[in-house]
């Protein structure tokens, strides 16, 4: 099939149409199945394969297990801390409510979690928690939770379209949603959705980022399908660095070590054997953190009467003091700094609990981390900011267009504590399918309808990238995106780096109009690449702008011209972007924060 | 330690192909996927490989390295001398897509033909119990990551194609093992197991086994205990390796026969 070929151009109808197949698309497709809605998931992988299934640690959620003082109160109030009180606070109050009995469905489902000696869903300990919660298996968490969820929709015989990749998004007259295009990457052949609900689920971004844990599949789509369809991004400026990436050997850089590690004891030590994170404990974290050795170590099995150790700082303060601890030279051979477990648990308990580390650095760094310490440093991991939606039914401010996990923004303000993503996916999955499903029984035959122009111009930009002659190769724009976006827009920023990203992402964005492709169509990765950049170049316009105009310091972003948090201007408002009217680049407004009522309030006063 | 290698890549599709020479710059502690995704960016921006996490988590991109069934982001450059030639196929179990690409529809049919969990009512206090022994048996099995290695090595489908409809591999009969020693689970899914599921076709070869890159011991641990229970059902329906692994005694009296799913809802582009 030559590349400007139209031919086989597939059709199908559907209620709901969830675009992503990892936590947060199948429990939606779950949820709007069960709904009685007509519901098909696409996904740009296999079924299986989606980003939830690398999540290592656990899922958040406050079920009691191990510690019966634990409630949906505390676990609210970790959260809006955690998030430097920026996170919308529904959703942060509806996660914690109903986190718990999420997880408890996914073991009706037949997920196998570690147990306590009662035989309950065990739960571990985690950044930012006050008490352990996160329920896990092993290091392996988010597999149990892909397979199962997997099962299930394979179970309940929903249509599952896989390695097919949404390029365009449809509305009719009145602006509601009314479909969706995309190709499918095997045969490279076109395939239209009609559908008056889509939910997006599409995970994160972080591909445009060099030093990443994530996959190639992490180019924004949705957050660019979302902007292009109308809706607004917030709170963009915020990503998240995982203090602990593997930093040797160069091949594997970036790829994640578990905040387990230190949940189970593991802790950080300079160049000079030092354990430096009681010279970063935060002013807002000290009455909760222990500020000796004796007290941190003592924690593990008193928490009633020890505060929690410093490593296990929301993630943002553990990143940023590990980035000065290598630039004041107390580094490791590789950059990194020493993640110790070795010297504080047995080598059986390391494997038991930590066994996918075990295994990781074994056969990819030769390190024996039963035996010695890990070298590790930051790694872009997750982004906060995402689609703007409603908190109770998950819609943006385009009808009938949903978003979910990773792609959708407000629940973890600007910086999220471990493990609640997973717990996010699936408490937002949920309501998203039944809201989806709800509005679509509503509309009765008045569906609003796909516009056959619609079509032909998705499928004309679709093939533009064959079109161009003697152009430019898309992996060398997308690796000098990633090094620009790491330099410039990185774990701390600067106001004069950040005009030169936007003036290097304009650069880019020109030279990727003359990107070309060779082969055909079928399965080319080339081509695939040369479509997902687009996304990658306006997402990451989004950031640099976001974090440009957002003069100070919080949570996942760090301004070293602001290093202060700012209460009284910048604790009140989001920044949202949107497309600009041309539709070639972003523009920025600022919205105040939804009000906390005052019966949620009382759970800060003391502090 | 920076060196230029020498790979054999398969190009081509379901109408043929053939291998093709390669040189590319590879440097320390990386892995063959690695020097993949630098020819797929220097010399060869079609070429079709799958992959996601590169870390050996998701099972994406299995490929068959000098003959061997192998993941390649776990396949370190230093398990091969620096002259040797690395050459690197698809699976040859499963059709050809494109280039390293295979078509493994077959495994999401079978996924679907398997009867699904099937627990009683939660305690009375909404909560399940369960002991740690317990459910260790049946995690050793949901370490599957899916790479589909077991079942592009198992020969019952490698060379007779036709055993296909009647065999649902060694992936599969873990997931069976799996449910079965599940210490909540009522079904029973011993005749499914050797009606349409078709472990009596396996010969205990352990080829699965050699192959998992979860070390996964597919074998002892999850077909033979199966074929066991196979065959205390048909002879003697009261005993089983309940009684042995100590999960449950009565097995027969609160177990129903499980009914197989309905494969078709995994789309493909039509060809
Ligand atoms: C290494 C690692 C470890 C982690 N550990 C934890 C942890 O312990 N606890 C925790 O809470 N969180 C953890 N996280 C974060 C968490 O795993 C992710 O945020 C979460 O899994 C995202 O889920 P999702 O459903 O939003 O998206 P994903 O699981 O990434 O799924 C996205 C889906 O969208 C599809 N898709 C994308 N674009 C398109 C398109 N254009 N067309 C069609 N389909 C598309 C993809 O194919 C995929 O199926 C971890 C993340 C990483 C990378
Ligand atoms: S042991 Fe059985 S299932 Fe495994 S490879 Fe041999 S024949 Fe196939
Ligand atoms: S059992 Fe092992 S080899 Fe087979 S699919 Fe699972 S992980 Fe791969
Ligand atoms: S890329 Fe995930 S297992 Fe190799």
């Amino acid at each position: 099939m030559s590349a400007s070929e139209q031919g086989g151009m597939e059709r199908h109808q559907y209620d709901v149409i969830v675009v992503g197949a990892g936590g947060a698309g199948l429990r939606a497709a779950i949820a709007a199945h069960d709904a009685g809605a007509k519901t098909a998931v696409v996904c740009k992988s296999l079924l299986g394969k989606a980003h939830t299934v690398m999540a290592e640690g656990g899922i958040a959620a406050a079920m009691g297990n191990r510690w019966p003082e634990d409630n949906w109160e505390v676990h609210f109030r970790d959260t809006m801390r955690g998030g430097k009180m920026l996170n919308n606070w529904r959703m942060a109050q509806l996660h914690a409510q109903e986190a718990p009995e999420r997880v408890q469905e996914l073991e009706d489902w037949g997920a196998l979690f570690d147990r306590t000696e009662d035989g309950l869903i065990s739960q571990r300990d985690f950044g930012g928690h006050k008490y352990a919660r996160l329920a896990h298996v092993g290091d392996r968490t988010g597999l149990e939770m892909i397979r199962t969820l997997q099962q299930r929709t394979v179970e309940l015989g929903i249509d599952v379209f896989m390695e097919c990749t949404v390029t365009d998004l449809f509305k009719d007259e009145s602006g509601a949603i009314s479909g969706a295009f995309g190709y499918w990457r095997e045969t490279g052949r076109f395939i239209q959705f009609d559908a008056p609900a889509v939910i997006l689920a599409t995970g994160g971004i972080g591909k445009s980022f060099k030093v990443t844990s994530n996959s190639w599949e992490y180019t924004g789509d949705g957050h660019a399908l979302a902007m292009r369809a109308g809706a607004a991004l917030i709170n963009m400026e915020f990503v998240q660095f995982h203090p602990t990436g593997m930093v040797w050997p160069p091949s594997v850089k970036g790829l994640l070590v578990t905040e387990s590690v230190r949940g189970d004891g593991g802790i950080l030590k300079n160049s000079e054997g030092k354990r430096f994170m009681f010279d970063y404990i935060p002013e807002f974290f000290k009455s909760e953190t222990a500020d000796t050795e004796e007290e941190a170590d003592a924690w593990y099995e008193d928490k009633k009467n020890n505060r929690r150790p410093p490593e296990l700082l929301p993630r943002d303060e553990v990143a940023r003091a590990i980035n000065s601890e290598i630039k004041a030279g107390r580094g490791s051979p590789h950059g990194g700094i020493f993640l110790d477990i070795a010297s504080r648990r047995t080598p059986e308990f390391i494997k038991k609990r930590l066994p996918s580390m075990y295994h990781q650095f074994k056969e990819l760094a030769d390190v024996d981390i039963t035996a010695e310490p890990m070298e590790i440093g930051p790694t872009c991991h997750y982004v906060m900011g995402g689609v703007e939606v409603d908190a109770d039914t998950q819609e943006s401010a385009v009808p009938g267009l949903y978003a979910v996990g990773e792609c959708s923004g407000g629940m973890h303000g600007s910086n999220r504590l471990g493990g609640n993503s997973l717990g996010d996916l699936l408490v937002f999955g949920k309501l998203a399918g039944e809201h989806a499903a709800k509005k679509v029984s509503g509309l009765g035959a008045n569906r609003p309808a796909v516009a056959p122009d619609d079509v032909a111009a998705a499928a004309t930009s679709a093939v533009a990238p064959f079109e161009v002659e003697g152009g430019e190769n898309p992996y060398a724009i997308q690796h000098d995106l990633q090094q620009a976006m790491n330099d410039l827009v990185g774990i701390i920023r600067e106001g004069a780096e950040l005009e030169q990203a936007l003036a290097d992402i304009e650069a880019l964005k020109e030279r990727a109009k003359q990107m070309v492709v060779e082969g055909h169509r079928q399965y080319n990765p080339g081509w695939h690449l040369a479509l997902d950049l687009r996304n990658m170049l306006i997402v990451s316009e989004s950031i640099a702008k976001a974090a440009l105009a957002r003069e100070e310091s919080r949570g996942g972003h760090t301004r070293n011209d602001f290093p202060k948090t700012d209460h009284e201007v910048w604790g009140k408002k989001n920044l949202v972007v949107t497309l600009n009217d041309s539709g070639d680049g972003v523009q920025l407004s600022e919205k105040p924060l939804p009000v906390m009522p005052d019966e949620l309030k009382k759970y800060f006063e003391e502090s | 330690m920076g060196y230029r290698l020498k790979m054999k890549l398969w190009r081509g599709d379901k109408s043929g192909g053939e291998l093709k020479d390669y040189e590319v710059d590879v440097s320390e502690g990386e892995v063959v996927l690695d020097a993949i995704h630098r020819v797929q960016a220097e010399q060869a921006g079609d070429l079709a490989v799958r992959w996601n996490c590169k870390a050996g988590k998701c099972g994406s991109c299995s490929a068959e390295i000098n003959g061997k069934p192998r993941l390649m982001c776990m396949c370190r450059l230093s398990d091969f001398e620096e002259d040797e030639t690395i050459t690197v196929t698809p699976m040859r179990t499963f059709p050809v897509v494109r280039d390293l690409v295979t078509d493994v529809t077959f495994n999401y049919e079978k996924a679907a033909e398997l009867p699904s969990f099937s627990p009683p009512p939660r305690d009375a206090d909404g909560k399940r119990r369960m002991a740690q022994v317990d459910v260790e048996r049946g995690q050793e099995f949901r370490k599957c990551i899916e790479c589909f290695l077991c079942q592009n090595v198992c020969h019952v489908v490698r060379d007779h194609e036709d055993n296909k409809p009647a065999f649902a591999g060694p992936r599969f009969f873990i997931r069976y093992a799996e449910l079965d020693m599940h210490p909540l689970d009522t079904n029973d899914r011993r005749e499914l197991a050797q009606g349409a599921a078709g472990i009596g076709m396996c010969n205990i070869t352990k080829c699965c086994t050699e192959v998992c890159p979860e070390g996964i011991k597919i074998t002892d641990n999850a077909i033979i205990p199966m074929k066991e229970r196979v065959v205390d059902k048909k002879y003697d329906p009261l005993v089983w390796l309940g009684s042995k692994i100590g999960i449950r005694n009565k097995d027969t009296e609160s177990r129903v026969p499980a009914k197989q799913g309905k494969a078709g809802h995994i789309k493909r582009p039509a060809h």
